[in-house]
């Protein structure tokens, strides 16, 4: 049967172009001689640079340092030298920490396992696990890119399902279904490894009914896989939302403000599973992706197997090259996606698609008055009122935006996408949203100093 | 080069527009309108024209002239209330009354609180129950199906508030169904009103919350009091089926600008339009009670917004 989420929810076109499109080995041009490698992939602090300036490094070295608890280690995708340590033009234009490297050959270091056979045994212990995911810079490959290592430091018996989403509920993308149809075998041992991580011995795999083949081949072959049980969920977005995809699965749901973990669900990506098997298995660090450079406009939409670094332009160009009615670039999806101000830029661990869009479809729609039809309140999965959110954070009202739950919001976009008015409803939410959990920080941090400050009298 | 778009996502649109409900909505309204002129003729044809005529064409005045702004007109909202004030007027009502509802309806429902979604009431009702109170006589003149120039009759609530549930004995439910009966000229024939609504629930103009639980309520207060004494008070069917109840119910009480923005909320107000109507209509001095149901409505429904929010996701139930 066919299980989803419970509250909201919109059904945009799918477009998945390339989902026919077999995973290619991409091969970065003789021309390009140099790469940048951002140190901030992650969600959290960077990762600090331990290489220095003229510094030889191989594939699969370290060259950036966690930063911190929730931070992951960068590894060098490309051999060569260190050519510059400096901030340049990041996807959003803004100014972002890189270490650029001027490729020389193709060295690796010798502790990656290369060999193409499929390894099923898992040696390492469960606190090995996730100690070896931290080290490879495993982050998640949804397009959140959370520090996996963090996510799976669970207490004993705190953990009851794992969750795996294959659910690609963005449309247009297609990494994650090529990866289940053409990686099966690597997802589910990967995802046996998780379920050792974490103790647990049921894991959910979430796919939606439009990917039919990934979920008969996947339970097919999950047969050899006891505790795993691929979970078919009827279309509807923002299912590869955590909560959502919990909620659908499991049937909990996780309260305003915790964690997965509260209802006892770990929630990992089936790329992430993948890059969990090669860490594991093949001790591989996090240096290739899967990436679907798709959209209207281009010729061969595609799904590559490229290196982090590797510039968006080079793979545009692998995949037809650029349509000349081309007038919007988005990093990810249609509905969470962003926008890149610059081609010149890297892919990331988290890029799970480039998509291409014409001049028309780039184009925002005329904005009329709100008229109030409540179909933003119907679609928002969280539960909340759009309309009135966006009203208040355009009036700077904070205390209403707090007390309407604004830090819920996941900014799934459902609500600017369904406006009849075309109302860039998620445009206000997401700058009330930062602000007010801004004042909620602020708030926390002056409550804690105040209550330290009163222990520290009482002593 | 190409110059590249910057924008926040989401990147996509569902194509919705205001246009899109507004005309189906009129679409939707069509059916029974076919039923209006096929038995009240001309009569109903020359009083919706210039309902809709005269509510868009003082909406482009008062936006071109009045207020200086850009004009609005081509949204098809000022067509639906034209089209829904028409539909509460009787066949034949003087056509300088007609303009006068639209300028209320317009003039004062909508434009004065800043035009489309800024309104508290629903205009064409607010036009429609001006009318009512100003001009009695005209308003309440109605005329046969398809009887003679100037034959008037009485409306089956009229009858039944006037002598009881044995008068309604001559009206065969298929006259309520289809049509054949006196009324303001869109409310006649149920079953294209029915029509109309599977046309607005299947394109997703609406949802079912607002008709359903008005009709709902209805049968309930109906049913039981027709229980209790069925030779004094209409079967719940009657009451469904007559004095403009389905017409409100689906299309009027849906009004987006004026109704609820939570299914719960929506219920609350389907409730109390409901009730309300059924009190006016059992115990009060009109015939019928969906104009002022939906218009004491509308002016409960701010505050039906502060108290019936939406269920969240994961909110923990308070012991």
């Amino acid at each position: 049967m066919l299980k989803t989420f419970k509250i909201g929810g919109i059904h945009p076109e799918e477009n998945k172009l390339s989902a026919g499109s077999a995973l290619k080995q991409f091969q970065l041009p003789a021309d390009i001689k140099e790469v940048k490698i951002p140190v901030a992939q992650h969600i959290g602090a960077p990762a600090q640079p331990v290489v220095a300036v003229g510094d030889d490094v191989k594939v699969g070295q370290v060259i950036a340092q966690a930063g911190g608890f929730v931070s992951a280690n960068i590894h060098s995708p490309f051999s060569g030298k260190v050519k510059k340590i400096e901030a340049t033009t990041g996807d959003d234009g803004k100014p972002a920490m890189m270490i650029t490297i001027a490729i020389e050959g193709d060295e690796w270091v010798e502790t990656i396992d290369r060999s193409t056979g499929i390894k099923r045994e898992i040696t390492l212990s469960a606190e090995e696990i996730v100690k070896k995911i931290g080290e490879m810079g495993i982050v998640g490959m949804g397009g959140a890119r959370f520090p996996a290592q963090v996510k799976l430091a669970v207490k004993p018996g705190q953990a009851q399902a794992l969750i795996i989403n294959g659910v690609e509920c963005e449309p247009y993308l297609t990494a994650d279904h090529r990866l289940m149809l053409e990686k099966s075998e690597e997802v589910l041992i990967g995802i046996k490894i998780l379920m050792k991580a974490i103790g647990v011995t049921e894991a959910y795999i979430g796919i939606e009914n439009n990917k039919k083949d990934a979920i008969e081949l996947l339970t097919k072959l999950s047969a050899g896989y006891p505790g795993i049980k691929v979970q078919p969920l009827k279309m509807k977005y923002p299912q590869g939302g955590e909560k959502q995809l919990i909620d659908a699965c499991i049937g909990r749901q996780v309260a305003s403000g915790a964690l997965p973990i509260s209802v006892g669900a770990v929630v990992q990506n089936v790329g992430t599973a993948f890059a969990v098997y090669e860490a594991v298995q093949k001790n591989k660090p996090l240096i290739e992706r899967v990436v679907c450079v798709t959209g209207k406009p281009l010729q061969n939409p595609s799904n590559f197997w490229a290196r982090i670094g590797t510039p968006v332009k080079a793979l545009i160009e692998a995949a037809g090259g650029m349509p000349e009615d081309c007038a919007k670039v988005i990093g990810g999806g249609p509905m969470m996606g962003r926008a890149f101000a610059t081609l010149d830029v890297p892919i990331h661990k988290g890029s799970s698609g480039i998509l291409l869009m014409n001049n028309q479809e780039s184009k925002r729609g005329e904005i009329a008055n709100c008229i109030r039809c409540a179909k933003c309140v119907s679609v928002c999965p969280m539960g909340l009122e759009p309309f009135l959110l966006s009203k208040v954070s355009a009036k700077q009202l904070w205390d209403m935006a707090e007390e309407n739950h604004i830090a819920d919001c996941i900014e799934c976009g459902s609500c600017s996408f369904t406006c009849p008015s075309n109302r860039p409803l998620l445009d206000y939410i997401r700058r009330g949203k930062s602000t007010v959990m801004g004042i909620m920080r602020a708030r926390a941090a002056a409550a804690k100093a105040a209550a330290e400050a009163a222990e520290a009298k009482k002593n | 080069m190409n110059n590249l778009t910057i924008a926040p996502s989401p990147h996509v649109h569902s194509s919705d527009s205001v246009k899109r409900n507004m005309y189906l909505v009129v679409a939707a309204l069509l059916p029974a309108l076919i039923a209006s002129v096929y038995y009240f003729g001309l009569g109903a044809l020359s009083v919706v024209v210039t309902s809709i005529v005269s509510c868009v064409l003082i909406e482009f005045l008062i936006q071109k002239f009045v207020l200086k702004v850009p004009t609005t007109i081509t949204d098809g909202s000022a067509a639906v209330t034209g089209l829904i004030l028409s539909f509460n007027l009787p066949a034949g009502l003087p056509l300088w009354i007609v303009v006068v509802g639209a300028l209320v309806a317009i003039g004062i429902g909508k434009m004065t609180f800043g035009g489309l979604g800024q309104n508290i009431a629903n205009p064409a009702i607010l036009g429609r129950v001006f009318l009512l109170v100003s001009f009695p006589a005209q308003m309440t003149t109605w005329p046969v199906p398809q009887g003679a120039d100037g034959a008037t009759g009485a409306t089956p609530l009229g009858l039944l508030k006037e002598g009881g549930v044995g008068a309604l004995a001559n009206i065969p439910t298929s006259d309520l169904l289809f049509g054949n009966i006196g009324g303001s000229l869109g409310e006649i024939s149920a079953l294209l009103l029915i029509i109309g609504g599977i046309i607005l629930l299947v394109t997703r103009v609406i949802t079912w919350h607002i008709p359903v639980s008005i009709l709902a309520t209805v049968a309930i207060f109906a049913g039981l009091m027709w229980g209790v004494d069925p030779t004094q008070y209409a079967d719940p069917l009657f009451h469904i089926l007559t004095g403009g109840m389905l017409l409100g119910a689906i299309f009027m009480a849906t009004d987006y600008v004026t109704s609820p923005m939570s299914h719960s909320g929506m219920i609350v107000y389907g409730v109390g339009i409901g009730l309300i109507t059924m009190l006016i209509r059992t115990f009060g001095a009109y015939p019928e009670g969906m104009s002022f149901a939906i218009l004491i409505m509308n002016i409960v429904t701010p505050l039906i917004n502060t108290y019936c929010k939406p269920k969240r996701f994961g909110e923990v139930v308070k012991k």
